[in-house]
């Protein structure tokens, strides 16, 4: 379902602000993403929108404003009207309805595909290991790879190691997926089929925030761009618009690298 | 080919000839008269070895079953299975210590891994045995409250517990070191991900960081292994009957020191050999994501028939 009725949104994210040392690299950012809503985040290296996609699930903390996902802020809990910071495992808790597609894949080395997929239903989610290998196997299918079930990741190619990344991450069922970089460790001629099964994802009304360099992606999947530079949004919205009809200066000159 | 044509750098012949699967290795006289000379100094050094009387090889066998050396070997294997897995469950948790965030935890490990692994194991043990001069009585209390039980140290340190105590706690402080190496040696994108999925901390270091820090645990543990077993002959200090003690036993005795110590000595490098060969099965095991499948050359999207690795 494409997600127009008035639903408060999955993701807000509020003022936030973010070092690394003397380093801001996120100065203010605010950010409201609906159900259902696929969100391409563009911009030059260093512009902190990878940093931006790792805070919403926490693996970096913020430190100003908040973030919250589907209503419950990121990291932090209100107890007795004071906020408190979450302990890891709270935090731990909180990520589980959030699946995160890595760059470098990130697969477990030791484990075959199929234990790749199930390890967090099964470990974690607490269903049963026939029902999760069930719908490991259908998940497969959908990306295209289930005769690899029984394969060690470092038997497969790139692409076919983040297609299996994208399985695992979907079968915790996520209300959110968070993709970083995911095409830009492949070789070119493995990029199109990794960004044919995210396009399949978005149509099917997943709720996607997708950081990358592939404007075609962006123009074909993306119900909404942001352009990120320097640590602020400069620039969102239609991908027609953004990509196809930019108003900022610094948004036409980083286009224009790829025309 | 064209470059037959035009002067080339390679050498002349056609095709056929030049195909590597045909080539021939040249006969090498220098390997031939190195092999020569070890194999006629090896056997010739077993020959003098086995006819020396002063060897005793007959007494060699003789004792070589003598319930005393086999209750030794007992004491010595039981001692070096507990030593070290007490050692290694003491030193995944001091690992564990020294790579936290707090300060104190670090601290102590650090202070722990210091001490242990610099002073000789042998003073150690000693120490240990002799705890009685230092601490009389051992007693469970409330810090500077009242005292819950006591027991006289004497009666609590025997020879075994301060042989235990002594080399688990030495052992302890190697093992923190190799398994914090092994950790370190694991991708930090691996524990990312595990947090990224929800897992706690624990089930992350279970399922995924230690099965992946095994490949470099392994090996050097094996070295500790061997290590341990070696050690343990440094008890029969405290009056431990090990395998040296109860060898000791007999030869002062019957005097046959030598042929005694060859026993120890055969029985010491059977218990090793047979530790390689477990060792070599356990990086088999640990090394299981490591291996590419023979039947799979060059992986490829259109159906390459299922192949089932095996474990």
């Amino acid at each position: 379902m494409s997600a127009v009725q008035i639903t408060k949104p999955l993701v807000e994210v509020r003022d936030v602000h973010k070092s690394f040392d003397q380093l801001e690299v996120l100065k203010g950012i605010d950010l409201d993403i609906m159900p259902g809503e696929v969100v391409v985040i563009l911009g030059p290296s260093g512009s902190g929108k990878s940093t931006l996609l790792r805070c919403i699930n926490h693996l970096e903390a913020v430190h100003r404003g908040f973030i919250a996902v589907d209503g419950e802020q990121i990291g932090y809990r209100i107890q007795n009207n004071r906020l408190e910071k979450l302990s890891p495992n709270g935090i731990a808790r909180q990520r589980r309805k959030i699946g995160m597609v890595f760059q470098q894949f990130n697969l477990y080395p030791h484990m075959t595909v199929l234990q790749n997929i199930i390890e967090a239903p099964v470990g974690i989610h607490g269903e049963s290991r026939k029902e999760a290998t069930r719908n490991a196997l259908q998940l497969l299918e959908r990306v295209g790879l289930s005769e690899k079930a029984h394969s060690y990741p470092r038997q497969l190619s790139g692409g076919q190691q983040q297609r299996v990344a994208i399985a695992r991450a979907l079968a915790i069922k996520p209300k959110l997926m968070l993709f970083d970089e995911p095409t830009s460790a492949l070789d070119p001629e493995l990029v199109g089929e990794v960004l044919a099964t995210m396009r399949d994802l978005a149509r099917q009304g997943l709720t996607m925030i997708v950081v990358t360099h592939e404007i075609s992606f962006a123009r074909e999947a993306a119900d909404r761009v942001v352009f990120m530079d320097d640590g602020k949004i400069v620039e969102m919205g239609k991908p027609d618009d953004v990509i196809g009809n930019p108003q900022h200066s610094r948004t036409k000159a980083f286009l224009a690298r790829f025309l | 080919m064209k470059a037959n044509n035009v002067t080339s750098a390679s050498p002349d012949g056609d095709a056929s000839f030049r195909d590597v699967a045909t080539a021939h290795v040249p006969f090498r006289l220098g390997r031939l008269l190195l092999w020569a000379v070890i194999l006629i100094v090896t056997v010739d050094f077993t020959w003098i070895v086995a006819r020396n009387e002063n060897f005793g090889w007959p007494v060699v066998a003789q004792y070589f079953f003598d319930p005393t050396v086999i209750s030794g070997l007992y004491v010595s294997l039981g001692l070096t299975v507990v030593a070290m897995t007490l050692g290694t469950i003491i030193g995944l948790a001091l690992a564990i210590a020294r790579m936290s965030d707090d300060r104190l935890a670090s601290s102590f490990a650090a202070l722990f891994i210091w001490f242990f692994r610099g002073t000789p194991l042998l003073v150690q043990l000693i120490f240990w045995y002799n705890l009685s001069t230092l601490f009389p009585q051992l007693s469970l209390a409330v810090p500077f409250g009242p005292t819950l039980a006591s027991w006289d140290t004497n009666s609590v340190i025997t020879p075994m517990t301060a042989a235990i105590v002594g080399l688990a706690l030495n052992e302890a402080a190697y093992m923190a070191e190799i398994i914090r190496g092994g950790l370190l040696s694991v991708d930090r994108g691996q524990t990312e991900t595990a947090e990224a999925f929800g897992m706690t901390r624990a089930r992350a270091l279970w399922r995924i960081i230690i099965p992946q820090a095994m490949r470099s645990i392994v090996p050097p543990t094996g070295n500790q292994l061997i290590s341990m077993i070696k050690a343990t002959s440094l008890v029969s200090v405290i009056a431990m009957a090990d395998l040296l003690y109860s060898v000791q036993s007999i030869y002062n005795r019957t005097f046959e020191i030598i042929p005694m110590l060859l026993v120890a000595v055969i029985w010491y490098l059977l218990i090793t050999s047979i530790l390689n060969v477990g060792q070599s099965y356990i990086e088999a095991y640990y090394g299981r994501g490591e291996r590419r499948n023979g039947a799979e050359a060059k992986p490829t999207d259109t159906g390459a028939a299922v192949e089932e690795p095996s474990h």
